[in-house]
């Protein structure tokens, strides 16, 4: 078994993480990265749109100010006020800095860093490259990495966060290539490992996303907050099967292209919620006069926050009114050039075209919603980064608070340069305080042996079938709307799924080996989709990515709390807890709380009140 | 809009090499049932969930963005979570082997750091001062041309097909590979980079072994024309520097 | 679940990737020899207007049609073509298509993607002779000028003799050959890769220099064909002088109309 020892270790290699290594290193702490997958692989990558930042080069009239307003009303109010308020305060400085490190994003006439529209965005905020914007940032962080010389750790799956006395002490995984234990000893950990979507079989994310940070840190004593607020992303290809669920960038209305249903109507200005009634376009003429004229036109509903779009075109596929395989239609072809469409997504065309046989430029793109973002995750520090447990950090998708009950598309981006640079400077700080790496207990690392190599030694269940038996529970009971009864019953499912992964064989050896991988990573899915279906059972309104089909208002009790999970004696535990009050100034930047209103699209009335459109 | 389903034979043979060291290893072959708009890695799953349980296949997005699920699909490398069941022959098998240049890991995933290697010997992005309003300014028409670079998703299968590696182990340590001639021109064409990268070009990383044979372009999944954008640039620069015998005599004569 | 152990095999790749080598050793063969006889022949290069591309430009005093000159004299008495010959095949060994095409169909290193290359050693162009490759930008020069006068050539080849001893404008196939093959040479010739660096492709900083912005794409929209170019002017050169030979020989005869002829 390797043994080696850091001041500060990043887990994952994404965004978030890699801004982490980078800041750490330069604080002058001895900095490893480790990552599931090879280096600069990350989810990071496939992130298209861009990174949202008041960087004010296309509409002077933006500023942080209405960037936190966008970002609030956006995840309607359950954010955490402060992280709000540095992201949207740091953001362009993160992203120019991207450009000191060699990134080079489109350019607006004069030179300066373009930026386009986006979903919840008062102004065309996000600085961007074509719709690779990810892949850019991603390999602009990499090559920062390699230049400061941090060490990587590729395809090394940690599986247990080593504490001494409550305080971390380092972590301990193991290496696909070779299938060996590795242990690393470290004064502070951040925890950078992304999200949860592959407990979900309709989903934009890859195979990492197992929610591996968050089950080991709840396990380790952090809590976890927001678990119910999961965000479905509204456009993800649904045609042919084996693609079901690729991401079709926001960019595409960014730039133009609007929802249709099979009848070829705008379905989106029927689900207009009155809380964004004031700012939304409400005739067709309008909104497509917004693209050009942002100051006297209202912006077009398709644009609306991901959850209200993904709950309509869920309504309208219910209706009966969504497109040959179940989806909406995305039209772009009708309404731009083939020569914009082909310069602005180039990797959409290329995506359809390859595994579609859809050419963009000619035919609509056939839609619909998949799991994409986890808002919820470890409670951190909004000014650290720092979980509940001593020297260990979150920052990126698997921290909480920053994005509340929905994320704006384009904020994530931001987010993990903003938090990902301060989770790496506290945590370096933390590490130069510390004379030594707490002690690692050999009984934690026996046991973390014993039950990595449990599943090894014996014919038991199939992981594969485990996982697609997880991903049915989790997409059909605990989907984009969730009732009381589904939920239990999913809990009740989980449990027997726990049940038969005590059992979990796999067979062959230790070297690369997708099946025991596959095995391992099933632990922490069970765990984090056991949070999720708890925390949604538990919050009994909806209220942004948590729509509840048998509570179908926001509660404005319920918008005053967090549903926080503990471990406790080997079981997730819920309680509530009162979110952090917001300081008058920036409440009155943000608006007042919406009143308990419908969520719109819960049940779908909205049609017949558009002159007797049926 | 709605295409008819693909037709074809609803089974096919996958004949997947299996084997942690080239000389013992083995193709075998897989009956599958298939669905159409499959891609490759959607039928190696689907051996791994009914057959091969720990069949090593390296992925990750599997869309195409990231670059990992690289292989040799009949000898041709392909990223699989892009090559579609309907482009290829599927009245005999499909070959799906590891990528030659690199060493085995074990079935089809190989050992690439090669070329996470290669990439910590170039020189990192230097840029020149800013304007004076503290801006930095570039404009869309020289971006455009750095950004093509950028499209690069590291999946090495230019480095893998690349014959100077592939078939000359020997040329290994003097040779940076298609990726990292990518990578040099986007940084010698950045309208804000000051370094100098141009005698590295040719001495260290081997510039002058390509022979300009294209299979780089041939293969590159993002399109990029490296030979033609990146590779011949490049070598047009080492020209300039280090053989263009009127840029020696001008300078000669005029001291500089 | 057979199994069989296979990577003995060459290539693993089940398509014809032989075909485009064995095309292009074929064409380059035969263009090889047909030139080489047709440069030595001194016979049967010009039939009034019409002067053979490999003729031009005619230097030596014993020429049939001079170009200009006479640069060379009266003592050399084999082919003209001889002393123009290096400037083409200079240029066109190495241009980096040409150079692609023979490594691949004659060096086979390699004949085809992912198939083997012949020779177990490879040191491509870092030492001699190979690195000579890296004079390519000093035979575009003489390419360029050649372009030019095969220019003149073509126009030329649009006057046609009349019996008081004159020349009257007419179009006959000859002409339109004799056109279209320079057009074809200078797609081909201002396509260069060289030609692209030297016109904008060395700048970093386009927005300085917005003309030399504006030749550098359009060169770039030429280079995207340049392999094309590069055959088609190849073969365009070789059916120009056959046409000329042939109508010389007297086996075929040139339609044309000349007009106030």
């Amino acid at each position: 078994m390797d043994d080696l020892e850091y001041d500060v270790v990043v887990i994952g290699a994404g965004g978030a993480g890699m801004r982490a290594a980078i800041e750490a290193k330069a604080q002058g702490a001895r900095t490893a990265i480790v990552c599931k997958s090879l280096f600069g692989k990350a989810h990071t990558v496939m992130a298209e749109g861009g990174i949202a930042a008041a960087l004010r080069n296309v509409w002077k009239e933006d500023s942080w100010q209405v960037h936190f307003r966008d970002t609030m009303r956006g995840g309607k109010l359950l954010n955490h006020w402060r992280m709000a308020q540095i992201h949207a305060q740091e953001s362009p400085d993160r992203v120019l800095e991207l450009e000191e490190w060699g990134a080079m994003f489109d350019r607006t006439p004069d030179g300066l860093i373009l930026q386009r529209d986006f979903g919840g965005h008062r102004y065309a905020r996000l600085a961007h490259v074509g719709d690779r914007t990810g892949l850019e940032m991603i390999r602009t962080l990499q090559d920062r990495a390699v230049e400061l010389g941090i060490d990587v750790l590729m395809e090394c799956t940690i599986q247990k966060l080593l504490t001494d006395d409550g305080r971390v002490a380092g972590c301990l995984g193991y290496l696909r290539q070779s299938g060996e234990m590795v242990l690393l000893r470290a004064k502070a950990i951040v925890l950078a490992t992304g999200g949860i979507g592959k407990c979900w079989r309709v989903t934009s994310n890859s195979w990492e996303y197992t929610g591996d940070g968050m089950a080991m840190a709840l396990e380790a004593g952090a809590d976890l907050i927001d678990m119910e607020f999961v965000q479905f992303h509204p456009t993800g290809m649904v045609w042919p099967p084996s693609v079901r669920g690729i991401l079709v960038t926001e960019g595409v209305r960014g730039d133009g292209g609007t929802l249709r249903n099979k009848d070829g109507e705008r379905f989106m200005f029927w689900y207009i919620p009155d809380f964004f009634r004031e700012e939304t376009a409400d005739t067709e003429a309008e909104a497509d006069r917004w693209y050009d004229n942002k100051k006297d036109n209202r912006r077009t509903p398709d644009l609306l926050p991901r959850d209200e779009v993904a709950r309509a075109i869920n309504t309208e596929v219910k209706a009966g009114r969504g497109s040959a395989h179940g989806g909406v239609l995305l039209d772009i072809a009708s309404r731009r050039s083939p020569e914009y469409i082909r310069s602005r997504l180039p990797s959409m065309y290329h995506q359809f075209k390859e595994l579609a046989d859809i050419d963009i430029t000619k035919e609509p793109m056939e839609v619909g919603p998949t799991l994409h973002y986890m808002m919820g995750g470890i409670r951190v520090d909004p000014d650290t980064q720092a979980t509940t447990v001593p020297g260990l950090f979150a920052a990126g998708e698997v921290a909480a608070g920053m994005h509340g009950s929905n994320r704006l598309g384009g904020n994530s981006l931001s987010d993990l340069l903003v938090f990902g640079r301060r989770a790496g400077l506290h945590a370096a700080q933390h590490a130069n305080a510390q004379r030594a790496p707490g002690a690692v207990d050999p009984a934690d690392v026996a046991a973390t042996e014993r039950r990595l190599a449990a599943p090894l030694e014996r014919a038991g269940e199939d992981p594969y079938a485990l996982h697609h038996d997880l991903q049915a529970v989790m997409q059909d009971l605990v989907g984009i709307i969730r009732t009381r009864t589904e939920l239990d019953e999913a809990a009740r499912q989980l449990g027997d799924l726990r049940r038969r992964y005590d059992r979990v064989g796999a067979k062959g050896g230790r070297r690369y080996n997708p099946g025991w991988n596959l095995a391992l990573d099933l632990a922490s899915m069970l765990t984090v989709a056991e949070a999720v279906a708890r925390s949604a059972a538990l919050r009994e309104e909806s209220r942004g990515g948590h729509t509840r089909g048998d509570f179908p208002n926001s509660d404005p009790e319920w918008g005053r709390k967090n549903v926080v999970a503990r471990w406790r004696d080997g079981r997730i535990e819920l309680t509530t807890e009162p979110l952090a009050q917001m300081p008058p100034d920036l409440a009155a930047i943000v608006g007042s709380e919406p009143k308990a209103t419908e969520q719109t699209a819960v049940e779908s009335t909205a049609p017949a009140g558009l002159g007797g459109h049926r | 809009m709605t295409k008819a389903p693909e037709a074809g034979p609803r089974e096919v043979t996958m004949r997947v090499w299996r084997g942690e060291d080239r000389a013992s290893g083995a193709f075998a072959d897989h009956r599958v049932a298939v669905d159409p708009g499959m891609v490759i890695l959607d039928v190696l799953f689907r051996v791994q969930a009914t057959s091969a349980p720990d069949l090593a296949v390296r992925w990750n997005c599997k869309a195409g963005k990231c670059g990992s699920c690289s292989a040799e699909v009949n000898g041709r490398p392909r990223l699989m979570c892009m090559t579609r069941l309907s482009s290829l022959p599927l009245d005999q098998p499909i070959t799906v082997a590891p990528m030659a240049t690199f060493p085995l890991v074990r079935d089809l995933v190989t050992d690439v750091s090669f070329n996470y290697e290669k990439a910590k010997t170039i020189p990192a992005f230097r840029p020149a001062p800013k304007d004076a309003d503290g801006t930095r300014r570039m404009y869309q028409e020289e971006v455009e041309r750095v950004q093509e670079f950028h499209k690069c998703i590291e999946c090495f299968l230019c480095q893998d097909v690349c014959h100077v590696i592939r078939d000359h182990e020997e040329n290994k340590e003097a040779f940076a590979g298609p990726r990292f001639f990518v990578r040099l021109a986007a940084l010698e064409m950045h309208p804000l980079d000051t370094n100098d990268r141009i005698e590295l070009a040719r001495a260290k990383h081997g510039l002058g072994y390509c022979n300009i044979t294209k299979c780089c372009t041939e293969v590159c999944p993002e399109d990029i024309h490296i030979t033609d954008n990146a590779i011949i640039p490049l070598k047009e620069r080492v020209v300039t520097e280090f053989y263009d015998p009127l840029v020696w005599a001008k300078r000669r004569l005029l001291g500089r | 679940m057979a199994t069989m152990t296979a990577l003995r095999q060459r290539t693993l790749r089940r398509d014809a990737w032989w075909i485009e080598p064995a095309f292009l050793f074929v064409l380059f063969s035969a263009f090889v020899v047909y030139s080489f006889f047709a440069g030595i022949a001194n016979a049967n290069y010009f039939v009034d207007p019409y002067l053979s591309p490999f003729y031009s430009p005619c230097i030596t005093a014993n020429c049939a049609h001079l170009t200009f000159g006479p640069i060379v004299g009266t003592w050399w008495n084999l082919a003209p073509a001889i002393w123009i010959v290096g400037f083409p095949l200079s240029f066109r060994l190495t241009c980096y298509y040409y150079r692609k095409a023979y490594y691949r169909s004659f060096f086979q290193a390699p004949a085809a993607c992912t198939v083997p290359d012949a020779r177990s050693k490879y040191g491509g162009e870092t030492a001699f002779p190979l690195v000579w490759q890296n004079i390519h930008r000093l035979t575009w020069y003489p390419a360029v000028i050649l372009v030019f006068i095969l220019a003149l050539d073509a126009v030329q080849a649009f006057w046609f003799p009349t019996a008081s001893g004159g020349h009257a404008f007419g179009i006959g196939l000859g002409s339109l050959l004799m056109t279209v093959n320079v057009v074809l040479l200078a797609l081909y010739t201002f396509g260069c890769h060289f030609c692209r660096y030297l016109f904008g492709g060395r700048l970093d900083r386009f927005h300085l220099r917005p003309i030399a912005f504006r030749l550098y794409s359009l060169i770039s929209a030429l280079n995207l064909s340049h392999g094309r170019y590069a055959i088609l002017s190849l073969v365009s050169v070789g059916l120009t002088d056959l046409y000329v030979r042939l109508l010389s020989l007297g086996v075929i005869v040139d339609p044309r109309i000349v007009f106030g002829g």
